[in-house]
């Protein structure tokens, strides 16, 4: 690989641009493609949209050789809003499955430091947080406050965007009140039926820790299409 | 928590470099039954046989990095296949049964 493409590759990474690398097997010419690349040929721009789709990699042979389409995705990313207990493990764990975790909550006693060690914390209430942010497909939104005051407006804003994933900590009981206001915010069934409250798999999960295993399951099986 | 970068394989590899280290980057172009890692897994390895990343569930790293060694003095890729049908495979393992192919480049 030459510097200049592996340092373009960072590059693009860096910014959170999608890009896909592009090798000959044969000669080992290498190449980046990035989505609306119109200078490349048509098969191979099809290779790469659907690498970038699938986040999958593969061979694909060409009139004049054989390929290899890497397609690197921006990173994964998510948002927990409400500093709380079970924040902390989900947040560590989240972390390890290779998640850039963003911690909402204005309140200045939760997001501290020393409770979430080396996770990017902001402080603005979520009606202001995650717009900012703005929220993709890579992007899994997880509310855990049972506050309709910090719970509502993150999910008003995750429900604007395409974010692969929305789940929200909560009972039954709590849900279903927290549905009917959300129709009165103007969202139909087919947008509340993303949220998955009560958040995470079931199974049976008691302390924080294994509440947050269930809602990575969760967000894991929602990101690889599986249905548990 | 950790920086993600500090497993990132390519991170790693750009790192090396600018240390003015040798290094080879090898990347699952293919697999075949049950794998453990899938088709675009890397690992950067350095001139010393350090390395980051993943290319298998360990069974064939040690024979990668080997390769790699090699890339790095010649500067020609190699294109490296291990399963059980491979008398090679025995030497390092792979007991899940599968079939791999990784291509080790050289990061001039």
């Amino acid at each position: 690989m030459k510097r200049e493409v592996l340092e373009r590759l960072q590059e693009h990474r860096a910014a959170h641009r999608p890009v896909v690398l592009i090798t000959d097997l044969e000669s080992g010419e290498q190449q980046l493609i990035l989505p609306g690349d119109d200078a490349v040929a048509p098969g191979l721009r099809q290779a790469a949209r659907d690498a970038l789709a699938s986040d999958r990699s593969g061979t694909v042979e060409t009139a004049a050789s054989r390929v290899f389409v890497r397609p690197f995705n921006p990173p994964l990313r998510l948002v927990l809003v409400g500093a709380v207990h079970i924040a902390q493990p989900l947040a560590r764990m989240a972390g390890e499955t290779g998640y850039e975790v963003i911690v909402v909550d204005p309140r200045s006693a939760f997001a501290t430091e020393s409770r979430f060690p080396g996770v990017r914390r902001l402080s603005e209430w979520p009606d202001a947080a995650l717009p900012a942010l703005s929220l993709d497909s890579r992007c899994a939104v997880v509310t855990l406050t049972h506050d309709p005051k910090l719970d509502d407006p993150a999910l008003d804003a995750a429900l604007r965007s395409d974010v692969f994933y929305i789940g929200s900590l909560g009972s039954r009981k709590t849900h279903a009140s927290r549905l009917a206001r959300l129709r009165v915010r103007g969202f139909d069934d087919d947008a509340l039926a993303r949220i998955r409250g009560p958040v995470g798999l079931a199974i049976g999960a008691r302390s924080p820790a294994e509440i947050a295993v269930s809602i990575l399951a969760e967000i894991t099986a929602a990101l690889r299409r599986a249905t548990p | 928590m950790a920086d993600p970068n500090n497993d990132d394989p390519l991170e790693r590899a750009a790192g090396w470099r600018d240390q003015g280290l040798g290094v080879a980057l090898a990347t699952v172009i293919e697999t075949w039954g049950s794998s453990p890692r899938p088709a675009g897994s890397q690992l950067s390895v350095n001139e010393s046989g350090s390395f980051v990343g993943s290319v298998s569930g360990g069974c064939v790293e040690g024979a990668v990095v080997e390769s790699a060694q090699q890339v790095i003095r010649t500067g020609s890729p190699q294109l490296l296949e291990f399963g059980v049908s491979h008398e090679q495979a025995w030497e390092v393992g792979l007991a899940c049964g599968g079939r791999v192919r990784i291509y080790v480049e050289r990061v001039e």
